[in-house]
């Protein structure tokens, strides 16, 4: 029996004893903590008891009534998982401490009884905390609160999310003054960054545990030249999950985590029980699964993103990631859902989807080794957040400017806020901040006695119907066909529209086929036996890491390290450097050669999909200009692949980055990519209604696109804080001209190789899908191609021609 | 067919008219400019009804696109096929110096507003021009498709074509539908089941530079793709 830890009043220490268990280190910092802390912990250190320990203490020691501990989380299903983790030692300690939860899915019954009389500890998500703090009884509500545990923070802090949290975190502190604010976080690669994000005024960093046993999964059929599936591996993940007990199997994009799925399944001889989870899913699918999970039902389950946060499955104890994990972090947090037992190394196998995958696995394992991680430094808090978190406020009631200004830059995003950015916010959420307009109509805040208030304040709902910072894209609800089909899950409109009757796809697994679409709900009929069309339905896409993409290359360039990879690998990367060049850091390496009447450019920049991406549309831009006729292109995490009808001859001049910079300007301002951002930007803000679910309007003609209010604004008012926002965001981030100049400077020299046939390298870029077509005229010109081919076919041409 | 970016020439009912890369439908033998669903002083109603404050330039806009149609028609006869305005409200409480350039483009021409189902209402007097429950011409010329031959608006037809949406007149035996003129206007994907009814065989004419035509029967992608749902053309 172990002595009796100090600051531990003795029924919680009897509690850890008679379990016997022994407080870890860094729960008793947290309980000895008396300022706002931020706890670094790897999963299965016992990080989320450890942020309720003081506050189960102190209302133990107190015996106060009312709110007293928040918590916020980022996930719904979190929320409930904790309740339950918490009342276990609430019950078996005795302590009489209600514990409640508060999201979008708690029913109005539970809400107005919460309102009038709050559980001792409350558990929320950002968005439910931004709409409790909407309310005119917030001060009164949250005068009394002591503590606030903001679980998983570093996955909240990669997104509006978290500034949103932190708009709101400074609020509770405003109005509960003495607060201490406890972050939890998984391993992250600048943990004091984290800590300024929320304003902690220190870190602690438990002890990471043993180090992870970690590898590439052997498979024994190679991986193919190109793709993302990783279904060669699918005979090798079987052994490894039937030589486990339970597997998780994570995959990047849904798409991926369906044909896996189904992969698994027509080998699974075995009959092992594996289930699939991802966002597409039904809600009801997905808490099947978890359910079956926790019950210890299942051996594997093929998942996305969506399992990266939260539950805790104890039983877990192989993580296999199929396809490159794009970034160390990612993959770092991933294996540790591994073994949520502390001091047991987690074990993760990793599968490389294609060739150059091998290589980015290769050297991601290596970084997790050596643990290095990698990110992107945060920007500043974005002024959609600000300017939805202003508009918030005064549902609330009345505010004074200059206290709201002092209160915001207390939150470590906007500490660096200017006063006239703020102003800029504060008159957008008033009048729309229009240049040279005064029109009394455009008035949805006005000042009255100094202070700002709602116009009319019956608007507030509408405000508060818009909260959040996520904004999707357009979904549609698939369900079975038939009276009372079953919800089966939800597919992009864009996925949607590019279906025609019959054709089949994949979701949860199961071949549907496309009946039709009424009313928003997509009807389909299930189609066992039947090949489906891939689904390429949402899924975010990462891009490799900077940190990740130099490791790779350092690997490429080096003969001597070719020894750490794959014979396959070797020979591909030897017979490259023998048909045109290794890429190597310092030499930008480009290559041009002829396939079918048409020219390819491939441009090896190592900076990220996001970043070629851009590149390809700034430099495709140039080339119309020179001539050359340029088709098309694909950009991946590695590489650049431009097609065009003639040649390039000189790469230099199209790489120049002054012209790049000038382009970009030219080409932000009429971007598809800078309408998609402007959505979510006047979503977040409020300039665009949300849509909400089942609210959806479908009298088309009604609405219009964010499309049309953006070419607006941008005419008439090109300096708009919006115009402002969206180009911030979209530079930093789907655009990521950083890495562009990054890449540029790094090589400060170029090599063209001109070859007479496609290189070992470039040809798995031929094989890759998603080439994205031009816009402007060449879209014209293609739509209009279209067009003819289809009045040829319907025997049509000439007709209506007068 | 004519230079780029002057229109298709198309006959209808027996008349022929040019299909303009703005939306607008030209009818030379009477020298009329035919327009649908302006929707002048819609970011005015969503402010005044408490909705979104929307960039308030859209009525500034649209009358930009029409100056320069009549610019460079020099039409005798103007008509507005209904929805001119998107509430009766806002046709009269237009901004004055809007109001003032109306006057101006309609100056020595007959301008015709036809009642639409959002301005049901007699234009105020503010306004220059006559109003009509509808037109007739050799062709009835109305805000709502009736018995056919007719030309119309109010459906706001777009196709989606080659990833993106194009606003689009629909011509078929009995009607001819024009797109929305107007800058705040969405409209209504041409697979939809209004469409059909209306028109069961036809052509899709898109707004473009060249104003490529699609078929709107069998397997064309005017009727087997998309989704019904939302869908914008771009300008």
């Amino acid at each position: 029996m172990s002595p009796r830890p100090p600051d531990l009043p003795g029924p919680f220490a009897d509690w850890f004893a008679r379990n016997g268990w022994q407080p870890h280190p860094h729960q008793l910092a947290l309980l000895a903590a008396r300022q706002d802390t931020l706890l670094i912990a790897p999963t299965g250190g016992g990080k989320t008891l450890a942020g309720f320990l003081p506050s189960l203490v102190d209302l133990h020691l107190t015996g106060a009534k009312g709110l007293h501990t928040l918590y916020v989380s980022p996930l719904k299903a979190l929320t409930a998982d904790v309740a339950r983790n918490l009342s276990r030692p609430v019950a078996e300690i005795g302590l009489a401490i209600r514990v409640g939860d508060r999201t979008g899915d708690t029913p109005a019954s539970q809400r107005r009884r919460q309102r009038a009389d709050p559980p001792e500890i409350l558990l929320t998500t950002p968005e439910s905390l931004a709409l409790m703090l909407s309310w005119p009884e917030a001060p009164r509500m949250f005068a009394g609160l002591r503590r606030v545990v903001l679980d998983e923070l570093h996955a909240l802090a990669e997104s509006k999310r978290g500034d949103q949290l932190m708009l709101g975190l400074a609020r509770l502190r405003g109005l509960a003054p003495g607060l201490v604010a406890t972050g939890l976080s998984a391993t992250v690669e600048d943990p004091q960054a984290l800590g300024r994000f929320m304003g902690a005024g220190q870190v602690i960093e438990a002890d990471p545990g043993p180090r992870p046993d970690i590898a590439l999964l052997p498979t024994a059929a190679p991986p193919p030249w190109a793709g993302g599936g990783g279904r060669h591996a699918v005979p090798d993940v079987l052994n490894a999950v039937a030589g486990a007990k339970t597997t998780i199997i994570f995959l990047n994009t849904r798409a991926q985590a369906e044909l896996f799925f189904q992969a698994l399944w027509l080998q699974n001889d075995r009959g092992l029980p594996i289930g699939l989870h991802h966002g597409a899913l039904a809600a009801e699918a997905r808490r099947r699964v978890e359910a079956a999970m926790a019950a210890g039902e299942l051996r594997a389950v093929v998942a996305t993103g969506s399992l990266d946060l939260g539950i805790d499955w104890g039983d877990v104890d192989l993580v296999i990631q199929v396809g490159a994990p794009r970034n160390i972090k990612r993959l770092v947090q991933r294996i540790g859902r591994a073994n949520h037992r502390y001091n047991a190394p987690s074990r993760a196998r990793i599968v490389a989807a294609n060739r150059f995958e091998v290589i980015e696995c290769v050297a991601a394992l290596e970084a997790a080794r050596a643990g290095e991680l990698d990110g992107e430094p945060r920007g500043p808090g974005p002024l959609d957040v600000l300017i939805q978190h202003i508009l918030l406020t005064a549902c609330a009631g009345p505010f004074d400017a200059e206290a709201l200004f002092a209160e915001v830059t207390t939150a470590g995003p906007y500490a660096a806020l200017t006063r006239a950015d703020f102003d800029a916010c504060l008159d957008f959420a008033a009048t729309g901040g229009y240049a040279l307009r005064v029109y009394d109509r455009w008035q949805r805040l006005m000042q009255r006695h100094g202070h700002w208030q709602l116009r009319d304040p019956r608007a507030a709902r509408s405000l508060r119907m818009n909260i959040g910072t996520i904004v999707e894209a357009e979904k549609l609800k698939v369900r079975r066909r038939g009276r009372g089909g079953a919800a089966l899950g939800e597919v992009e409109e864009s996925f949607a529209a590019s279906l025609a009757p019959g054709d089949t796809f994949l979701l949860g697994g199961q071949v549907l086929r496309y009946d039709r679409i009424r009313e928003l709900v997509m009807e389909v009929t299930p189609q066992p036996g039947r090949d489906p069309r891939i689904a390429v339905f949402s899924g975010l896409k990462f891009a490799t890491s900077t940190e990740l993409s130099q490791r790779m290359l350092a690997i490429i360039a080096d003969p001597g390290r070719h020894r750490e990879l794959p014979g396959d690998i070797r020979a591909w990367l030897g017979l490259q450097a023998r048909i045109s060049a290794l890429p190597r850091p310092g030499l930008l390496l480009c290559e041009t050669f002829p396939r079918a009447d048409r020219w390819h450019l491939a441009i090896y920049g190592f900076a990220g999909r996001n970043a070629h991406q851009t590149l390809g549309l700034l430099v495709t831009r140039q080339m119309e200009q020179a001539g050359l006729a340029p088709l098309g292109f694909l950009a991946t995490d590695h590489a650049l692949l431009i097609t065009s009808l003639n040649p390039v001859e000189d790469v230099a001049p199209l790489l120049r980055r002054p012209v790049l910079e000038q382009g970009l300007e030219d080409w932000l301002a009429d971007t598809s990519l800078m309408r998609r951002s402007f959505r979510t930007v006047a979503t977040i803000a409020g300039l665009i209604q949300r849509n909400l679910p089942g609210h959806r309007q479908t009298g088309r003609q009604a609405t219009f696109s964010s499309d049309i209010i953006y070419d607006t604004l941008r005419r008439h008012d090109p300096d708009h804080i919006l115009i402002r926002a969206t180009r911030d965001e979209a530079r930093r981030g789907f655009v990521d001209f950083d890495r562009i100049g990054d890449m540029l400077a790094r090589n400060p020299r170029l090599e063209l190789r001109r070859l007479d046939r496609v290189s070992p390298l470039a040809a798995p870029l031929l094989l890759e899908m998603g080439r994205v077509r031009l816009g402007g005229t060449g879209q014209e010109r293609l739509a209009e191609k279209m067009a003819q081919e289809l009045m040829a076919s319907a025997g049509l041409d000439g007709l209506g021609d007068g | 067919m004519a230079e780029p970016g002057t229109g298709r020439a198309l006959r209808f009912a027996g008349l022929d008219f040019v299909a303009r890369p703005s939306g607008a439908l030209w009818w030379p033998e009477r020298q009329t400019l035919i327009l649908a669903d302006l929707h002048l002083g819609r970011s005015e109603r969503y402010a005044r009804r408490g909705g979104p404050l929307l960039p308030p330039w859209d009525l500034a806009d649209t009358l930009d696109r029409l100056g320069a149609e009549i610019e460079a028609l020099q039409p005798l006869r103007v008509v507005s096929l209904g929805d001119g305005f998107d509430d009766d409200l806002a046709g009269r409480a237009i901004a004055a110096d809007a109001a003032r350039r109306l006057w101006h483009l309609a100056q020595g021409r007959d301008w015709i507003w036809v009642a639409g189902n959002h301005d049901p209402l007699p234009a105020g007097p503010g306004l220059p021009g006559r109003s009509l429950d509808e037109l007739r011409d050799g062709i009835a010329l109305r805000h709502i498709a009736g018995q056919g031959p007719d030309v119309s608006g109010h459906m706001h037809p777009v196709l989606r074509l080659a990833g993106r949406n194009w606003r689009c007149f629909v011509l078929g035996r009995d009607h001819l539908v024009l797109p929305a003129f107007g800058t705040y206007t969405g409209g209504l994907a041409i697979t939809a089941p209004a469409f059909r009814r209306l028109v069961p065989q036809g052509l899709a004419i898109c707004c473009s530079e060249r104003m490529f035509t699609v078929p709107l029967a069998g397997d064309g992608p005017g009727m087997r793709r998309g989704s019904g749902a939302n869908g914008q053309g771009r300008r």
